[in-house]
């Protein structure tokens, strides 16, 4: 009998070419997805006079830069026209296929490339975005790289990395009306810390993970950095297949039937050891948000901001003092009583189609008190929502349908937060100036935000739901 | 690439935790070329206000610290983005070392890939290097990566490093020579992988 594996080891060797003394081993790359911003890499593969060596494993997308309204004009601002403009040549001069800024499959690169069927169980896949994790949802090995990284896997198709220790999270029990995968991904953060699956690949397992779509298990992966995991991961199942059945990149007939059967053992065995495991109940999980400047400020809604004065630890004490003052939020501040400026509905965390109707289920014959901006996860997620009506919902409740792209996540295509506004956001990151210097973020699920744009501060979507179909 | 072996120079103190990669280099730079000079908008927003004034108690605005090579950090430094130009304008700006009790993964593979430490030290060594330096913030520090010592007067401290990041460090190794010297290997992984997993290649749409 060999050692039982855990799902991340399966992943592992099955990549592994060539390994070293010192720990590193040498990794086969089955996908490599692309963006505006892989130009450092561009510019590193020709300095040292080399090509792709696999365009048919490279996929690029634009998102990072793309204006979110008047797509029908020229981009006004030079340099983020040049983002755009250099990802067009460096794809086409490379052979790489690219979903451009008028493609009908463009979209964010963690939601465009599972909808096409590109993300599939077993593979390895990198891309110069922390997020990549977030492929790990279909029990793919996905994880985020520098530049130095994507050159050299656009020159290789390989990359030497040291194997990670491996995480076990388990969440069983059912989750409650109201509580999304955002809140399930927010509490293993608040338990874990920022920090805490650092040099970790993680598997999710348990009940409640088995009971997630394939959107909640990509918003649950995605989050996988924000407790400092390199990757994280969900077994392939019943779930997974039908997603992937008939997607355009997917295996068709009867190669789909022998994939399915190929993915089905990629799966920990029994008794198969991790380096560390955590559980939690779902049962348990409320509605969460946060309140600080790091994603493990995460509190449930019926919670107050802390109060650095009951702080024991002088380090934590200042941290909290600062955050608060940055946040503009008075110690010990009920969460629920926390006024907003704006919302945001989108980024490669939650704008998927399930998200964009959990918000609105909510805001469905509501007005928002503030101005708010939806950005559609891909182009397709907008055609749907727009066939399902979920469009004249938002517009209806005052907030905005925009195109999609990366957008008011980061901030670097124009759509920002103004300077000590504060926005309730989808979003994955409420660092300082995230979403625009000065900027105040609050992370929570798409629901969330809407109950949060229905009351213009900081609610219980729970009341919000009572008497609507989920 | 650039190799480390060992640097003595000013230590700046900058400990508060989670200091990652969006503040170290805001998002809003990204499009810069790394010749456009990405070193002088180093932590911006901690460094400026909005104004584009100097915020005089920034430790790398001190007068004493402005020429600071190595930063002593917080726990989970350069967490967030994988961008890698966090690791240049570190490295642009003079800095070459990083001393914290944890990194967030991209960017430690990242820093090793641009010549810059990593050195990881316990909270408590952190803390009392950090008040060392306070106290008398000229005194040089020496981090040897041979015998992965950092030493500031008569005080040492032994650190942790990845064993990959300090052999690619010490010997200057470039990945992609590296990698072509196991081109062999990669071809005969290539084919044996086709057999086992046909799936893997993409479908035509």
């Amino acid at each position: 009998m060999s050692e039982p594996q855990t799902l991340f080891d399966k992943l592992w060797s099955s990549h592994e070419i060539a390994h070293r003394e010192d720990g590193a081993a040498l990794l086969w790359i089955d996908r490599h997805y692309i963006h505006e911003g892989s130009f450092h890499a561009f510019s590193q593969m020709k300095s040292r006079g080399r090509n792709v060596a696999e365009p048919g494993l490279t996929f690029g997308v634009a998102d990072h830069y793309v204006p979110t309204r008047h797509r029908d004009r020229d981009i006004a601002n030079a340099e983020i026209a040049a983002m755009v403009r250099n990802l067009t040549g460096n794809a086409a001069e490379a052979g790489v296929t690219l979903f451009g800024l008028n493609d009908p499959r463009q979209g964010i690169v963690h939601v465009v490339f599972p909808e096409q069927g590109l993300t599939l169980p077993g593979l390895s896949i990198v891309c110069g975005d922390s997020h990549t994790s977030t492929h790990g949802a279909f029990g793919a090995y996905a994880f985020g790289i520098g530049a130095s990284e994507v050159a050299h896997v656009l020159m290789t198709q390989t990359l030497w990395q040291k194997k990670p220790k491996r995480m076990r999270v388990t969440v069983d029990g059912a989750a409650l009306p109201g509580v999304a995968a955002k809140d399930i991904a927010l509490a293993i953060i608040a338990r874990l810390h920022s920090d805490g699956a650092q040099g970790h690949a993680i598997e999710y397992a348990g009940s409640a993970i088995a009971a997630l779509s394939m959107e909640g298990r990509m918003t649950l992966c995605n989050l996988s950095i924000e407790a400092g995991g390199r990757c994280g991961m969900v077994a392939p199942d019943a779930t997974t297949f039908a997603y992937l059945k008939d997607r355009p990149y997917a295996p068709k007939g009867a190669a789909f039937d022998r994939a399915t059967e190929a993915w089905s053992r990629l799966v920990s065995d029994t008794d198969a050891a991790f380096d560390s495991e955590v559980t939690l109940d779902a049962a348990a999980i409320a509605p969460i948000v946060t309140w600080g400047t790091t994603p493990d400020d995460a509190l449930p809604i019926d919670a107050a901001a802390p109060d650095p004065a009951r702080e024991t630890d002088a380090a934590r004490a200042s941290y909290v003092r600062e955050a608060l003052d940055y946040m503009g939020i008075a110690p010990g501040k009920k969460l629920n009583e926390i006024a907003i400026d704006r919302v945001f509905i989108g980024s490669c965390t939650n704008s998927r189609i399930e998200d964009l109707r959990a918000a609105a289920v909510v805001l469905d014959g509501r007005v928002s008190k503030v101005p708010g901006l939806v950005s559609p996860g891909s182009s397709s997620v907008k055609r749907q929502a727009e066939q399902e009506g979920l469009d004249r919902i938002f517009r209806a409740a005052g907030l905005e349908w925009a195109e999609s792209g990366c957008s008011m996540c980061v901030g670097i295509n124009g759509d920002v937060v103004p300077p000590g506004e504060r926005c309730a956001s989808t979003t994955n990151r409420n660092f300082r100036g995230r979403q625009g210097p000065g900027a105040r973020t609050h992370l929570m699920s798409p629901a969330m935000v809407a109950a949060a744009a229905v009351n213009g501060h900081l609610a219980d979507v729970r009341p919000l739901l009572a008497g609507r179909k989920l | 690439m650039e190799k480390f072996v060992h640097l003595t120079a000013k230590a700046c103190p900058l400990t508060q935790p989670n200091i990652n990669t969006d503040q170290i280099l805001p998002a809003r730079y990204l499009k810069w070329p790394r010749s456009r000079g990405i070193g002088q908008v180093l932590f911006q927003d901690l460094r400026f206000d909005s104004e584009g004034r100097e915020i005089a108690d920034f430790p790398l605005n001190r007068p004493e610290w402005r020429d600071a090579r190595i930063v002593v950090a917080g726990r989970n430094f350069g967490g967030g983005s994988s961008r890698e130009a966090a690791v240049y304008a570190l490295y642009d700006y003079g800095i070459a070392c990083v001393i914290a009790p944890s990194f967030g993964d991209i960017f430690a593979q990242n820093a090793v890939k641009n010549g810059l430490l990593t050195a990881i030290l316990p909270e408590a060594e952190i803390a009392e290097l950090s008040d060392a330096i306070a106290s008398a913030p000229t005194e040089a520090v020496t981090v040897d990566l041979e015998q992965q010592t950092i030493t500031r007067g008569n005080r040492s401290y032994s650190f942790t490093v990845d064993p990959v990041s300090r052999n690619q460090l010490l010997n200057g190794w470039d990945d992609v020579d590296l990698t072509e010297s196991r081109r062999d290997e990669i071809t005969a992984f290539k084919a044996d992988d086709k057999r086992k997993r046909p799936w893997a290649t993409p479908s035509a749409p």
